[in-house]
């Protein structure tokens, strides 16, 4: 198995992770570390959260051969539909799972946090399949820039809480969930949406989000006759779709993996979401992990036009693999993001989430050889982008001519 | 302090410093010293409280937003340190003290007669491998909390590896005020009383009238004062009067 993707006992990849939790969280947290591995290795488990996946979300989720892209960009480029899964986005692969692990440990109430409103869409879904009570924190900014997914999440019988502290996005609502979850500790699961927060979450959602690249292993087998790629490209942010892209290939050094995150207006701006390039280590949302902080260690708000993205910190796990140079990260601007999500609309019929067109903006920065194969997912499709797109087509090029 | 007190029961009260207005470590501190605190603890603001209610969390931004600084709070307590005799403990969330450095952090807790810290994110494992033997080195008292949800074990644990005193925690939840405790937090307060613990406990979080008071003070060495003492530092403006206002509503 992989040994970049794994945390030791402590939830550690190297000097990134832990658990950083106020002590009132403190069993609430070393109940799920006790349980969470006996649970996912179950027999009983595995096959129902594998059903869940295949009926229910529709995977496996195909890999697509991009031909036009692909001479475009003078490759042989492969995209991982993760926006044709149910709801939309690779968030669900992950709730599906943890609802299952909450099921199995009594808890009766759900909670999670979310940015662009995927994580929140899916887990209303899972908790309107399983009949559980779910309450969503989301900042308030994010309320009105991502409005149909909080209506789905109502429609969906979730109660929204929109979030009015600090800078109203993603890490605040996280904040607040954490927060809400040391006023519950008894009854309520809290289900943490990417690779971040005290372990074992980063463990946790790697595991589940790792059905993408054990199918891409299978898939590119059937189309390439080899089951690994030369390149692996995803967008990251907290790091949930770039963990399962990369984890069965973390070890394997024939795999390039570059990972696009939120340059904002450009990672000197001061307006960005560009952790890797901006970021110092400190401690966020319980784990130990590079964070955008100013030099009294407050922790500085992120800035992006994806509100996926739209964080000052990134999982543990990538921090870990950055700092051992395994994986590449490129900083990827508004202007470009969306650039690069008309293309792939006009030259493949995809509308892409504007947080997958951030790994889609790194082709162009590439220089391929014709017989490269690479793997890029589209971690979620962009009907909620579709306002942004349109208020942003200065940003598009050729293709905001329309 | 805890050792002289015999059984009089004692107050320690929390603010945030640089809230509401910039650079009032110094004045709020005499004004609690004045009144007859037995202990203060100054809050130092972070950007990601996850262990507070509203009231301090918004504290917290005001004070950010007026330019505090775990720098700047440090040089006020070294300006005012003579004039200061009640104990000063520190609140503060690990990140700020990382950053910092935490043995300068030590250190200068030392020049600035603070003599103990809180730092509620802060996991008890590192507190055991990295922060006490930093702490002890200078003498100062990291103290930790306990909820609730800590098992017997756990107290026991922390109660053998610290000085001063244990942070009592009365719920479930994060800092802010509470009109009453139930009867699970009084059988609580009155389990851990039962163990007989060799450091005393201060009971804190939701203590803002006299009934919360007087529950906290029956269990535990004393009652820590938060969310209710920044409200009233917000609306009254004078530190003073502040204070004044908390021992009128304390009913003391």
């Amino acid at each position: 198995m992989s040994g970049n993707c794994i945390a030791d006992r402590n939830g550690y990849y190297g000097r990134f992770g832990g658990a950083y939790v106020p002590e009132i969280l403190h069993k609430c947290v070393t109940d799920l570390q006790d349980a969470y591995r006996s649970i996912i290795d179950s027999e009983a488990f595995r096959k129902e959260y594998h059903e869940l996946l295949r009926d229910y979300v529709g995977r496996p989720s195909p890999l697509y051969h991009a031909r036009r892209m692909s001479a475009k960009y003078g490759c042989r480029l492969y995209l991982k539909r993760e926006d044709l899964n149910h709801t939309g986005a690779h968030k669900i692969n992950n709730t599906v799972g943890q609802i299952l692990m909450a099921r199995r440990m009594g808890k009766t109430r759900i909670i999670a946090e979310t940015g662009a409103g995927q994580h929140g869409v899916a887990t209303a879904t899972v908790c309107a399949l399983m009949g559980m009570r779910c309450e969503i924190f989301m900042g308030k900014t994010d309320v009105e820039r991502q409005h149909t997914n909080v209506e789905r999440m109502r429609m969906l019988g979730a109660e929204v809480h929109p979030v009015t502290t600090g800078n109203m996005t993603l890490s605040d609502a996280c904040s607040e969930a954490i927060r809400d979850w040391c006023s519950h500790p008894k009854d309520t699961f809290y289900i943490v949406g990417s690779t971040m927060g005290p372990h074992p979450y980063p463990d946790i959602v790697a595991r589940m989000q790792s059905v993408i690249s054990e199918e891409i292993r299978w898939q590119l087998k059937e189309k390439t006759g080899r089951d690994y790629p030369d390149y692996l490209i995803a967008c990251v942010g907290g790091g949930s779709n770039s963990a399962g892209t990369m984890y069965h290939y973390a070890d394997d050094m024939r795999v390039r993996m570059i990972l696009a995150e939120a340059g904002g207006c450009g990672i000197g701006s001061g307006r960005t979401a560009a952790t890797v390039h901006c970021g110092t280590e400190g401690i966020l949302h319980g784990a130990r992990t590079l964070v955008m902080q100013t030099p009294d260690g407050q922790i500085e708000e992120a800035f992006s036009i994806s509100a996926g993205l739209d964080y000052p910190g990134i999982g543990p796990m990538h921090a870990h693999m950055v700092s051992e140079g395994r994986v590449k990260v490129m900083a990827v601007n508004d202007d470009e993001a969306v650039r690069a999500g008309y293309e792939l609309t006009r030259l493949e019929g995809i509308i892409p989430a504007l947080e997958s067109a951030h790994a889609l903006a790194v082709l162009p920065k590439m220089k391929f050889s014709p017989d490269d194969v690479v793997v890029l997912t589209v971690s979620g499709r962009g009907d909620k982008d579709v306002c942004t797109y349109l208020a942003n087509r200065s940003m598009a090029g050729e293709y905001g001519d329309f | 302090m805890f050792a002289e007190r015999g059984e009089r029961k004692l107050l320690s009260v929390y603010f945030c410093a640089g809230c509401p207005v910039a650079g009032n470590t110094g004045e709020v501190l005499k004004a609690l010293q004045g009144r007859g605190v037995d202990m203060v603890e100054v809050g130092v603001p972070f950007s990601a409280p996850l262990a507070d209610g509203p009231v301090i969390q918004h504290a917290a931004s005001v004070s950010l937003k007026n330019g505090t600084t775990l720098n700047g709070i440090l040089s006020e307590l070294y300006e005012v340190r003579a004039e200061i005799t009640v104990p000063v403990v520190i609140m503060c969330y690990l990140n700020v003290i990382l950053r910092h450095g935490l043995e300068r952090f030590f250190m200068r807790c030392v020049d600035c007669g603070v003599s103990g810290v809180i730092i509620p994110d802060l996991p008890l494992a590192d507190y055991l491998a990295s922060v006490k033997p930093l702490a002890d080195k200078y003498g100062v008292s990291v103290i930790m909390m306990i909820t609730p949800e800590t098992d017997d074990e756990r107290i026991r644990l922390i109660d053998n590896n610290t000085e001063s005193f244990i942070y009592m925690v009365s719920c479930a939840g994060t800092t802010g005020a509470r009109d009453s405790f139930d009867g699970s937090a009084t059988e609580y307060f009155r389990h851990v009383e039962s163990l007989g613990l060799k450091n005393p406990c201060m009971t804190g979080f939701g203590i803002s009238n006299r009934q919360t008071l007087d529950s906290a003070r029956q269990y535990s060495a004393g009652a820590i004062i938060g969310s209710r003492f920044v409200t009233l530092l917000n609306e009254c403006g004078d530190a003073e009067k502040a204070a004044d206002a908390l021992y009128q509503t304390l009913g003391l």
